[in-house]
């Protein structure tokens, strides 16, 4: 099928199977691999992206449900070639080790920030996105030096 | 091996779908079924994909009772003012994966994925919900208490799509106690979780009382036989002990990846303890700071 979506401000078509995951098309399709793939089950959020002011999953989002959507993902978090205040926060605090789940964590950390309702507080807001390295401390260093 | 999906435009649309093709499997959020897509555990089957109908995501208010649509997620419950009447849905809500899968996870799914383990299902069931089943022959409501038989076998039939489930407004008096027992926090699935509800009289005797679980039987068990022995009498020590007993005959934990069937009796009696000595008072977030 025939998707339109738009991803980071700019409009794509995409013909691909209805169920493919977004992860996938954004990946595969639009070369946007910033948007990492952990678990592929919905556990790790590696691949947490915006659409349309929600978080999700887009390893769990089939792209029959993107059609008229807007995406933001971590490659739409700079602008004219500067870096969001979180990325560059994590540059500077060492927040990303294996860099694996450092897109998403940044993803949710910024929707956190444009959304507080959404969680009682910073934890909370990051739960869903795990890191292997063990790197939580300085991650969660990063994003409160981003945030003050 | 294929999936096909089809976007029905509207309800009627939806409806003869499910009538007259064979294997439709309704797709909402797809917090569950992508999990087994992916996997690779679904046959052929054709998804009918919701998120176009409108109508199955009412806005949400409690004038004559609480209406969920088909396609009324976690988050749209934790962010509502419904939570004032209803608060074990928020805490369930939020007990739900972490924020992410709260976006796209619907409370519909939650009922007909049918896992024991559901997180959203033992509040809904607490608060006496019942289903609206929709077909091409009409409407019918099952109590939800009534609407599991069996690991995963649902009263659903298949040309049936759950359209509404509907929550009549808490009385007066009762006072709520909703605790999921997990590996952490957040992103976890239960071992055990109690969502209680209980109604005690001025005399001190318990008018009237829920206690449904989840993860300690194949569905989400109303614990009827243990209620009916606390409702009527006052929560002496005794009786709590009484009660702890019954829970145990009732439920049927099993040993799997996620506990043991020893951990979860223990672990339940404990529910039903912390339940029956703590309410009375107000209502009890699930996991402490």
């Amino acid at each position: 099928m025939m998707v339109a979506f738009a991803v980071n401000g700019k409009n794509y078509e995409v013909t691909a199977s209805p169920m493919k995951r977004l992860l996938d098309v954004l990946r595969d399709d639009l070369a946007m691999t910033g948007t990492k793939e952990g678990c592929g089950e919905g556990e790790c959020g590696a691949c947490t992206v915006i659409m349309d002011g929600l978080l999700v999953l887009s390893c769990m989002v089939p792209i029959c449900q993107v059609q008229g959507k807007q995406i933001t993902t971590i490659e739409g978090l700079a602008t004219d070639g500067k870096l969001h205040p979180v990325q560059e926060a994590f540059h500077e605090n060492g927040g990303a080790q294996c860099g694996i789940c450092t897109p998403g964590m940044i993803v949710a950390a910024v929707y956190y920030r444009d959304h507080p309702d959404a969680a009682e507080d910073l934890l909370e807001a990051l739960a869903g996105n795990q890191c292997r390295c063990t790197g939580y401390t300085r991650i969660l260093r990063s994003i409160k030096a981003a945030f003050s | 091996m294929s999936f096909e999906v089809l976007t029905p435009q509207s309800l009627d649309e939806a409806l003869d779908a499910l009538a007259s093709i064979e294997r439709v499997v309704p797709l909402a959020g797809g917090t569950d079924l992508m999990v087994y897509l992916e996997a690779g555990a679904l046959s052929p089957c054709t998804f009918l994909n919701l998120q176009e109908l409108a109508q199955l995501k009412p806005p949400l208010s409690t004038n004559g009772g609480l209406t969920l649509g088909a396609l009324t997620t976690y988050r749209d419950v934790r962010l509502s003012g419904v939570r004032e009447q209803f608060p074990m849905l928020a805490l369930a809500a939020r007990e739900v994966g972490a924020l992410a899968i709260q976006s796209r996870g619907t409370w519909a799914g939650n009922i007909a994925n049918a896992s024991p383990a559901a997180d959203g299902v033992p509040a809904l069931m607490a608060y006496d919900a019942e289903i609206e089943l929709s077909s091409k022959k009409g409407r019918r409501r099952v109590l939800l208490e009534k609407f599991y038989g069996g690991y995963k076998e649902t009263d659903r039939r298949p040309d049936e799509l759950i359209t509404a489930i509907h929550l009549p407004v808490p009385q007066e008096g009762w006072s709520g106690y909703f605790r999921k027992v997990g590996t952490r926090r957040f992103q976890a699935i239960s071992k055990t979780l109690l969502a209680g509800r209980i109604c005690i009289d001025a005399d001190g005797a318990v008018r009237d009382l829920r206690m449904v679980f989840a993860s300690v039987a194949p569905y989400t068990l109303r614990a009827v036989q243990t209620e009916s022995i606390i409702r009527g009498h006052r929560l002496t020590p005794e009786l709590i002990e009484e009660a702890v007993n019954a829970i145990q005959q009732e439920i049927h934990p099993i040993d799997d990846i996620r506990s043991t069937e020893t951990y979860r009796r223990r672990v339940t009696s404990n529910l039903v303890r912390d339940f029956l000595t703590t309410t009375g008072g107000r209502i009890r977030p699930s996991s402490s700071r």
